[in-house]
């Protein structure tokens, strides 16, 4: 492991019996206790995560702003101070570069939230396209960026224990700045990744280890457990949320997956992606993201195909598949054409190559009751 | 974590329990507890001949994928319908009500081949090989 990426909660994973695997490129928690006991803990009562493997691309200046409108294919321009923003951003062809959380801050600043993974190439696409405006400063704070994630429904309880801000007042997609949490000052977005109510909570690097025990420590029978990488998707691929590199690529954008929702054709501003996602629009799309539940008991899996019901005709392939811990069903996303989308639709996924027969089912697998 | 003595252990961490000219197959402690929570289990044929080294099952947790290799060759008897609605038998008791299926050995010089307890227990202690 020593080659890995580390996150500045790295340290503190053995004393909580982190298992550590090789999570592409970073040495990070996959479990620490069990996938299935850290996933309930979170839709029933609370679990906490060290997301600091995430980046952070702050960008500034007068034209912020237009720089964003000109990047995202959201409408950057309904943000304001304290406010959050979900937005794919795209290439010219209509795939997608990364997609994101935008925090729109005081001052005209913007925090973009994105992918470990994609941290680099978002910061040159950004940074290249910054040449064309004029008042405009691009960083990659995501070294010195600590991030944990605290979901579920004991969550807010937990972390008011250990700050001032009144959580109750914060709502989904909403941000607060310079909050104090445990004497450290952070920044907390009522957003998440698991289809729980929840925060994400920024702080300095070095602050990090201190945030994430001391979170832990405000619990006082609330349910809350340290957790991993392992529930982090099992949640996520309940509650329906793409994961780039699985559902969103270059080559799968917005459209197909189902996320059209984002796209802002109406913002009245150029953006980049918008001629190939405009003609996807008018012509029909090349395939659809939909969800799947096996008939016949087996794990779908990423990359396994699907076929048509006879079982002979290969029509689309799996991007996630998993057991659901809490719907106690097999299900997957995959894309499919989109004749071969409606719900109901009966498909096979070949399996070892073994066709097993699913049907196309409704998306969000996953849904948190109202309170 | 102690192991059976009464069962012959493979590298690849599946076990046989010998019952006479029966052996139940299944995956050890160190196999159950590498793979995390169990959540399926695609299981032989009953009738099937399988060999030694042969996959005789597949065992899916939340986040991997694991063939099961045979211990001993022989025709399959008896599958552990159980696991079926409780894959967790395999977490919960890998050695015990966690079987995954049992044979009619065919060869039973084979059983020579296989570890005993106190090598297999060496073998998991130093990292198991790989898996």
């Amino acid at each position: 492991m020593a080659d890995l990426k580390k996150t500045p909660l790295y340290d503190i994973y053995e004393k909580y019996g982190g298992r550590i695997i090789d999570f592409s490129g970073w040495a990070l928690p996959v479990q620490f206790t069990s996938i299935k006991e850290e996933h309930a803990a979170c839709r029933e009562a609370a679990a906490l995560w060290d997301v600091s493997d995430m980046g952070e691309i702050l960008v500034e200046g007068a034209d912020a702003l237009s720089l964003l409108q000109f990047l995202m294919v959201n409408d950057i321009s309904k943000g304001y101070p304290g406010r959050v923003i979900y937005s794919p951003m795209c290439y010219p062809n209509g795939g997608v570069v990364d997609d994101m959380m935008i925090v729109c801050m005081q001052g005209g600043k913007y925090l973009l939230v994105v992918n470990a993974g994609n941290i680099e190439r978002d910061y040159e696409w950004i940074l290249t396209a910054s040449k064309y405006f004029k008042d405009v400063t691009v960083k990659n704070l995501s070294a010195d960026v600590a991030e944990v994630a605290l979901q579920g429904p004991n969550s807010e309880r937990v972390l008011q224990r250990i700050c001032n801000y009144p959580l109750n007042e914060l709502k989904y997609y909403h941000a607060a700045e310079h909050v104090d949490v445990a004497g450290i000052d952070t920044l907390i977005t009522r957003t998440g990744y698991t289809g729980e109510d929840g925060f994400e909570i920024y702080c300095k690097a070095k602050d990090g280890i201190a945030l994430f025990e001391a979170i832990l420590e405000a619990d006082e029978g609330d349910g809350l457990v340290p957790a991993g990488l392992g529930c982090r998707d099992t949640l996520r691929f309940e509650a329906s949320m793409p994961l780039y590199g699985q559902e969103l690529d270059e080559n799968h954008g917005p459209l197909v997956a189902g996320l059209g929702r984002f796209v802002a054709f109406g913002k009245g501003t150029y953006f980049v992606g918008s001629t190939a996602l405009m003609e996807q629009r008018e012509k029909g799309l090349p395939a659809k993201l939909v969800g799947l539940e096996m008939l016949e008991k087996s794990v779908p899996r990423t990359g396994y195909k699907v076929l048509d019901e006879s079982g002979e005709k290969e029509i689309g392939y799996i991007t996630t598949g998993s057991y659901a811990p809490t719907l106690d069903k097999y299900l997957a996303m995959a894309y499919v054409p989109v004749e071969a989308s409606a719900v109901g639709t009966k498909v096979k996924v070949l399996i070892r190559n073994k066709p097993y027969a699913a049907e196309v089912v409704k998306m969000p697998f996953y849904k948190r009751g109202k309170k | 974590m102690t192991y059976p003595v009464n069962l012959k252990y493979t590298e690849t961490h599946e076990y046989a329990k010998i019952e006479g000219n029966k052996a139940y197959f299944g995956i050890t402690h160190y196999a159950q507890d590498q793979l995390g929570d169990i959540v399926f289990v695609e299981l032989p044929e009953v009738g099937r001949e399988i060999k030694a080294g042969e996959i005789f099952a597949t065992v899916e947790s939340v986040k991997a994928v694991s063939d099961c290799y045979a211990p001993l060759s022989g025709k399959v008897v008896e599958v552990n319908e159980n696991i079926n609605d409780s894959p967790d038998l395999l977490n919960k008791d890998p050695h015990g009500e966690g079987w995954i299926c049992a044979v009619e050995i065919s060869d039973p010089s084979e059983v020579n081949k296989l570890m005993d307890v106190a090598a297999y227990e060496k073998h998991a202690a130093e990292g198991g090989g790989h898996h």
